[in-house]
């Protein structure tokens, strides 16, 4: 089994935290992994993307290579429609509809959803208010992660596992609500698919 | 031993921890940030003793590493390609005196420019040296070439540069650890107590020996463990593929079997018995590296009438820009694979400052001082401050290295443009910025110089800025005079006073230093987590 991941957002929406609870599933089922981040600049408000890749076998390259991702897991609309050359012809765009608007040029938002709506397998959701009913929008980027669970090849019980080590220093409060907005994720996609 | 998920940068640090490192040594600069900030967290470190703190600049990291080394000890200076040029001088000096203790110059090179100004190869620099250079393809050989570099080293009293570019820092992948930790080397003084003084009747005897060491370095080349020649049956073509370059290669081949010869190469000086034996197998020869076309050029030759060489010369791949596995895709002749296209509204989010950031109330106090003066006159540096060229403030007109604010706005008015005004943070100003401004207080120049005081290293994540507290005392020891050295707090609440402050400084026929001083919005935010964390752990 391989997976390529393309993870994109706005700095500072916790995109490699996801990376890293994928990651740790990954490694726990003895796959292999390679994952490319942005630092620097990009941080400042800019969109940033990281490479995602978990395979069963040794993997070649830090970068996916364009038209082979399997999906792309996007914390913001408009970014999810920047990495659309990675994409491959099967692969999935699943993407919080809620708009991160940093910018003074900013589309219109019906107008990326009509893009979104044209891309042949999508899943498209207000993470936003998914998050805040599981306890707080600051697992938008959990509530992404379960909704990109079912195409993710990983078991649903292990990336419980992995979001329970991930956040085993906050308490059992903060990963009840990171599992509850997992599940609300999954939930969503699994209707919606 | 369990595989450990590292940064490649990280990879670096850990190794060198494992190598039984003294010292480390670095001035913050993507993408290399991250090796220092490694040790820096290290339990292991802090309880050997490792040295890990900032210097104010890569030339000061350079020098102390070399003096670690001289006193017998392992040492790493690490830097971001640019930083390179900043430790050019004892760089390419320390080639020549040698070392004692082993030292590797890590440098992290950023093609594409993701965050950097340029794309310069170190690579130039490490031949330009004569030293050794080491290229990993992965995070693994990172870590493994550390250790290799630190024996290498000592064995031939040599500096070794690790050249990493921005894909392998950031990018995490499983890394073994060699089960044993190496203890630190003891302090031990050089035989030749005058290995060190390069005056010209030794630094001449030394650069024969550098010259002489050279060919010895071809031969461990040629053995290396870390350039390998796979033979491929298929001779109509030979692909050279350096560091990080391989992994796109493979990327192209899902069984990792390559048709042609493969010279993969991760140790310079080139191996020049390998590269005869592919040369004199195949037809012609594709060379993939990240960078600049350092060994195309070198294969090539100028008039190119020699071998058949194909590469970012030739158009075979941009001579510019990261490489990445669609390019070598299409060099190798096969077919590209590309998604859907971007949809025509997609627009640039570019970086911008922070919403709260002192610096955006600084440039809305210098532009509306300088409204009525003509426009271009706002001599800038490297910093988040940089992103004041962007819109809506459009407010600075030079950005070019660490410093060049105080030393461009000089020769700007030198020339007659006054008032000139620099616009520098406060740990540029302590990187780069002290001497230059000597210069204008030497030549009463009439520059007013905006020394954005935000207490950190913000761009690169917020490190400790080592002009702390000190900015006042420093600009008072260089001669600016007391009453010319203002001090404002960037707030709205404070606009009006700030602009007739800084108005009152334009109007001064001197060097005068305006400091807005405010926390890094970002650095308040991560105090205060931390001091939540640590109020909570100890309730």
């Amino acid at each position: 089994m391989k997976k390529d991941i393309i993870l994109a957002g706005v700095g500072g929406q916790g995109i490699i935290s996801i990376a890293s609870i994928i990651g740790y599933a990954a490694l726990d089922l003895g796959m292999f992994l390679k994952q490319s981040e942005v630092h620097g600049m990009s941080q400042r408000g800019g969109d940033v993307m990281s490479n995602l890749r978990i395979s069963h076998n040794e993997i070649a390259s830090d970068l996916i290579p364009f038209g082979q991702a399997d999906m792309i897991i996007s914390i913001e609309p408009l970014e999810a429609l920047r990495y659309l050359p990675y994409l491959s012809g099967e692969g999935w765009v699943i993407t919080n509809i809620r708009p991160f608007n940093n910018i003074t040029n900013y589309p219109e938002i019906g107008k990326i959803m009509d893009e979104i709506g044209k891309v042949p397998h999508h899943i498209a959701l207000d993470a936003d208010t998914t998050a805040k009913e599981a306890g707080s929008t600051k697992a938008t980027n959990i509530v992404m992660l379960g909704a990109a669970s079912p195409f993710l090849g990983i078991a649903y019980e292990k990336l419980e596992d992995a979001i329970r080590y991930t956040f085993r220093n906050k308490g059992d409060s903060i990963i009840d609500l990171n599992l509850t907005a997992l599940k609300a994720g999954r939930d969503f996609t699994e209707k919606n698919k | 031993m369990q595989k450990l998920l590292l940064l490649g940068d990280e990879a670096i640090a850990q190794a060198a921890l494992d190598a039984g490192l003294s010292g480390i040594y670095a001035y913050p600069g993507t993408p290399s940030t991250e090796i220092t900030e490694f040790v820096q967290n290290s339990k292991f470190a802090s309880e050997h003793n490792i040295h890990s703190k900032w210097s104010a600049n890569e030339k000061t990291a350079m020098e102390s590493a070399l003096g670690m080394s001289y006193a017998g000890k392992r040492a790493m200076v690490c830097m971001k390609h640019v930083g390179l040029n900043v430790a050019a001088d004892p760089f390419i000096n320390s080639a020549i005196t040698g070392t004692n203790g082993g030292l590797i110059v890590v440098a992290a090179d950023d093609p594409s420019m993701h965050s950097s100004q340029n794309e310069q190869d170190s690579r130039f620099f490490g031949k330009f040296a004569l030293v050794p250079i080491l290229e990993p393809a992965n995070q693994q050989e990172a870590y493994d070439m550390v250790h290799y570099g630190f024996n290498f080293s000592e064995k031939y009293k040599i500096p070794v540069m690790l050249r990493i570019t921005t894909r392998l820092a950031h990018s995490r992948s499983g890394v073994a650890r060699k089960p044993e930790v190496k203890n630190q080397n003891e302090l031990k003084m050089p035989t030749d107590l005058r290995q060190f003084v390069l005056l010209p009747s030794i630094a001449k005897k030394r650069y024969k020996n550098l010259l002489k060491a050279h060919s010895t370095f071809i031969t461990e080349s040629e053995a290396s463990p870390f350039n390998k020649y796979i033979d491929g049956p298929d001779k109509s073509m030979g692909i050279i593929v350096c560091g990080i370059a391989y992994n796109y290669l493979m990327e192209n081949f899902p069984d990792r079997i390559v048709p042609y010869p493969v010279l993969k190469i991760g140790q310079y000086p080139m191996p020049r018995s390998l590269v005869e034996k592919i040369a004199d197998e195949c037809e012609q020869i594709l060379i993939l590296e990240d960078g600049y076309p350092v060994v195309e050029e070198l294969l090539k030759g100028y008039l190119g009438r020699g071998l058949k060489v194909k590469g970012r010369l030739d158009g075979t791949l941009p001579h510019d820009g990261e490489l990445n596995p669609n390019l070598v895709a299409v060099a190798l002749g096969k077919e590209d694979t590309y998604g859907l296209p971007v949809p025509e509204l997609v627009v640039g989010r570019p970086p911008s400052l922070c919403s709260g950031c002192p610096h955006i109330d600084s440039y809305y106090a210098l532009s509306e001082t300088l409204i009525q003066l003509s426009n271009g006159r706002v001599f800038s540096d490297i910093g988040c401050y940089t992103l004041g060229a962007l819109k809506p403030y459009e407010a600075i007109n030079s950005c070019v290295d660490m410093g060049a604010s105080i030393t461009m706005a000089k020769g700007a008015a030198d020339a007659g443009l006054i008032p000139a005004v620099a616009v520098i943070g406060d740990s540029t100003f302590t990187h780069s910025g002290m001497t230059g401004l000597l210069d204008a207080v030497n030549g009463k120049s009439p520059i007013t110089v905006m020394i954005l005081d935000n207490g950190t290293t913000a761009m690169t994540g917020g490190q400790d800025s080592p002009a702390f507290g000190k900015i006042e005392d420093i600009c008072k020891g260089l001669g600016v005079e007391e009453s010319h050295i203002r001090i404002l707090k960037p707030l709205k609440k404070y606009h009006a006073e700030n602009v007739e402050i800084i108005k009152e400084e334009l109007a001064y026929p001197g060097v005068s230093v305006i400091i807005p001083r405010r926390e890094c919005i970002v650095s308040i935010d991560k105090r205060m987590r931390e001091k939540f964390k640590k109020s909570n752990s100890t309730n």
